[in-house]
């Protein structure tokens, strides 16, 4: 069994590959009974969308504030 | 443990739409750094005009975006030459300390259980529409060790692919994924602590 310090950097690394079969597997079983793991799961999806607001809104602000100032 | 790149446009015949396609990302990087939005969209400018007419020197192995953030890369180091700008540091002199060593120590007891640990966030969709939210979300990117801010950074805010974002960074793909995961570790409780667990307690005050 894995413990959470591994189930999280499994999270973590399917946002940026995707994950073997044998690995989803022990991420959606430790999810469904630790709270915490899922939770972390949820914030760091809602890191990357975080993120790319930032990225827009960035660039909506900037781009207002600068025409002729 | 494979990281793979959608490496399309490497066969595709280079031509100017093959080099725009990548205009949003070169656009991320440049305002990301210089936090102006005409002079990126200049620099972006000034970096697809060299690249479509230096494309004889562009070498295939290369990936495409590589060689174009090369290229932009150089246009935003001679801007803060000219503005002489101190601050500009190269992506080679970034090191952080022990200091993640010790944090992920901090995050999970000796046989890998959390200590304290994540809790649930009330409504994080609301917090997305938030001005304030925004300025607690900057603290908590800003106060990333640099080098994993910068990792950060390339991978969720410019849109890199994660192998690109070690192509940039010098980093092996063994500690790509040991920084994401203690830059989203640290976000994550920073976030908690400075924003949905103030919220919790205004709620509960009220």
């Amino acid at each position: 069994m894995r413990n959470c310090r591994e189930i999280t950097a499994l999270v973590s690394q399917g946002l940026d590959r995707k994950l073997s079969f044998g690995e989803r597997i022990a991420v959606n079983l430790h999810v469904m009974i630790c709270s915490r793991c899922r939770n972390f799961q949820n914030q760091s999806w809602f890191l990357r969308k975080a993120a790319q607001r930032y990225t827009e809104s960035l660039q909506n602000r900037l781009s207002k504030k600068s025409p002729n100032d | 443990m494979v990281l793979s790149i959608d490496a399309n446009s490497t066969h595709d015949p280079l031509t100017e739409p093959v080099l725009a396609e990548h205009r949003p990302v070169l656009f991320r990087y440049a305002l990301l750094q210089l936090r102006d939005y005409d002079l990126a969209d200049d620099l972006v400018q000034e970096t697809l005009l060299a690249a479509w007419q230096s494309l004889a020197n562009f070498e295939g192995k290369a990936q495409l975006r590589t060689w174009l953030i090369g290229i932009l890369k150089h246009k935003i180091a001679d801007h803060w030459r000219r503005s002489a700008r101190e601050v500009y540091t190269s992506d080679f002199e970034l090191v952080d300390g022990e200091d993640g060593e010790v944090d992920e120590e901090a995050f999970f007891t000796c046989n890998g259980h959390w200590n304290g640990g994540p809790t649930t966030w009330n409504d994080p969709e609301a917090a997305l529409k938030q001005q304030e939210f925004w300025a607690i979300y900057e603290i908590c990117h800003n106060n990333l060790p640099p080098k994993m801010a910068r990792v950060f950074m390339l991978r969720e805010l410019v849109g890199l692919e994660a192998l690109e974002v070690c192509q940039e960074t010098g980093l092996s793909e063994t500690n790509y994924w040991v920084t994401m995961h203690r830059a989203r570790l640290r976000l994550r409780e920073c976030l908690e602590i400075r924003w949905f667990n103030r919220i919790k307690q205004e709620k509960s005050d009220a």
